[in-house]
């Protein structure tokens, strides 16, 4: 059996909210494991059970073959032996100290000359060389979160924990450096569990995704297939992204995309320098369904496409699509009626450009396929 | 000037101030980080000193250390002399009444240190202890400084406990504030104003240094 982490765990957070989290995690190969959801949905609680820094009122955590939790044998490994890197919302850096110092903190056990060779190396992974003298609070908001990335990684852990690792920053920082953490996660292979609410986040870094929503795991899967196929509703609402397709980049110019997904060619627009490989992602509200042959408009994606399922949604109807990729459209009843949508149906898909959102991705790596048959879509 | 009254002073002071350093940090860490519901009941205690007359005070650390109380003869089995009217004895009243004077700003340092920071020191495996010598110390530096300037202070101007438990022993327990009493009582007004006003120099010189420092911390006047 290779080894995996096992979560089954309750915590009592208000009088009517109680976390209730339970999936395992695959070790060996590492992977990235979003935790995604909104806010207040026991996410940080769930990550600080993790490190040791909260306790479970039930249940077990378990990391490969060492217990870290068991309330029934009295377990409790403290945070200081879990060996985990824990990232802070806020980052939590040390005032008193120096970018070096704090990422030196935890090394006291090393000796000398492999401690500084080991926090400059950290450092030039890191992007930080030159200001191993500075404060933490003389740095921008980019550079601390690289900072406290740093002093968590230094330790060489065996599990990774970012708590919303971007969202104190700005946006534009914040779309930098989520290139940046995916290549270094990449880089690092250490499992890693990342909380976030944000559904390009989430596509992003992850390999892995648990949907939690008030202290439940109600959907835990690929974040790909947890976009495309939202378990119920609930879901659905929560990712807010219908569809999402792993696409190669045929030409970009001038801030237009090709990318071509499913046999398509889809243009995108995207301000952002993209790789190779991206995620196209595209909201079921943005997708107009026109006949066959109608008449030319200003989207510039026409993509033929036969209904495959209708579901009503009360005044709106959500129109499953094969187009060469599944694809969903929300329309109302009377376009639904006007244009007699049944399943078999051929209809065009019209898309503006602007409403094909790129996530930029490295293509995904063999082990997420391998790992993906321990993640089964149980109810 | 009656130096070994100033003699025996301050070295009451210091003794108490570095003492309630010793005693004082532990109190305060546990009264800032223990969950325990109960803890206000130690917290009233420990501030007991603020609000109680000094011979009350007095009244009962005497009974406490006197001959018929259990503590008082182990004291006198153990060291061969009874506790009240020593220096000793004197200095344990002394850290008893000053305590609330260092624990109280020792406790709000420590609830300014934002716990998160002393959680990411226990995930990088540093050890509790070791995170209060390491970060806990120096974050709330300024804090410890007055709270151990105004426990010494606090101690150089007490009067009615000193009275009460230490006696008026020359070169034991006779302390600055008892001797300006006794040249009063003699009506010798020059020695007395002269002694007093050293200890109003003295005593304003160590609160001008805490409130320069960071008057936030122990606030006798109302915060900004």
């Amino acid at each position: 059996m290779a080894a995996e982490m096992r979560i089954d765990m309750t915590k009592a957070l208000a009088e009517r909210f109680v976390l209730n989290a339970r999936f395992e995690m695959a070790l060996d190969p590492p992977l990235v494991l979003i935790l995604f959801g909104p806010s207040g949905s026991g996410k940080t609680t769930l990550l600080r059970c993790l490190a040791g820094l909260d306790w479970p009122d039930r249940g077990t955590i378990a990391f490969a073959d060492k217990i870290w939790f068991d309330r029934t044998t009295g377990v409790r490994v403290q945070p200081q032996q879990r060996r985990v890197g824990y990232m802070f919302q806020d980052y939590a850096l040390f005032p008193t100290h120096s970018v070096a110092g704090n990422i030196a903190y935890g090394l006291r056990s090393l000796p000398p000359a492999e401690r500084t060779q080991r926090v400059a190396s950290v450092m030039a992974l890191l992007n930080l060389q030159g200001m191993e003298d500075v404060k933490p609070q003389q740095l921008s908001g980019g550079q601390q979160q690289r900072v406290a990335l740093a002093r968590a990684v230094a330790r060489h852990p065996s599990l990774l924990l970012l708590d919303e690792p971007l969202s104190a920053l700005d946006l534009p920082t914040r779309m930098k450096l989520r290139g940046e953490l995916r290549e270094l996660l990449r880089r690092l292979a250490i499992p890693s569990i990342v909380v976030t609410h944000d559904w390009e986040e989430a596509l992003a870094l992850g390999d892995q995704m648990v949907v939690l929503k008030d202290g439940k795991v109600l959907q835990q899967g690929t974040p790909q297939h947890i976009f495309n196929l939202p378990k119920n509703v609930e879901v659905a609402k929560i990712v807010g992204m219908e569809t999402v397709i792993p696409g190669r980049i045929a030409h970009a110019a001038d801030g237009l995309v090709t990318v071509e997904a499913g046999g398509v060619k889809l243009l995108a627009v995207s301000q952002e320098p993209v790789g190779a490989d991206a995620f196209a992602c595209i909201r079921a509200e943005d997708v107009v369904l026109e006949p066959v042959g109608a008449a030319a408009t200003s989207a510039r994606n026409h993509i033929p496409a036969i209904v495959q399922n209708v579901i009503s949604m009360g005044a709106l109807v959500r129109v499953d699509l094969e187009a060469g990729f599944p694809l969903s459209a929300i329309v109302t009843r009377s376009a639904l009626e006007d244009l007699h949508l049944v399943p078999g149906v051929k209809v065009t898909a019209a898309i503006k450009a602007g409403a094909v959102h790129l996530i930029p991705r490295q293509s995904s790596v063999t082990s997420v396929k391998s790992s993906s048959s321990k993640w089964s879509e149980t109810s | 000037m009656n130096w070994t009254a100033i003699g025996v002073t301050f070295q009451l002071a210091t003794l108490t101030a570095v003492i309630l350093l010793l005693v004082g940090l532990p109190i305060a860490y546990w009264l800032t980080f223990s969950p325990r519901r109960w803890k206000f009941v130690v917290e009233s205690v420990v501030a007991l000193p603020l609000v109680l007359p000094p011979t009350v005070l007095g009244f009962y650390i005497l009974v406490a250390i006197g001959p018929h109380s259990p503590v008082g003869r182990l004291y006198t089995d153990l060291i061969g002399h009874p506790l009240p009217f020593t220096f000793e004895g004197l200095l344990l009243a002394s850290i008893l009444y000053s305590l609330p004077f260092a624990v109280q700003p020792f406790a709000s340092a420590f609830d300014q240190v934002d716990r998160r920071v002393l959680e990411a020191s226990w995930t990088l495996g540093v050890s509790r202890i070791d995170t209060f010598f390491r970060l806990m110390l120096p974050l709330s530096a300024t804090g410890i400084v007055t709270g151990f300037v105004l426990s010494f202070a606090h101690t150089l101007g007490e009067f009615g406990v000193v009275l009460m438990v230490g006696g008026n022993i020359e070169g034991e327990t006779r302390t600055v504030s008892i001797d300006i009493y006794d040249e009063v009582q003699a009506l010798n007004y020059a020695g007395a104003a002269k002694t007093a006003l050293f200890l109003l120099v003295i005593s304003y010189a160590v609160l001008l240094t805490v409130y320069a420092m960071n008057r936030r911390v122990w606030a006798v006047w109302p915060q900004k």
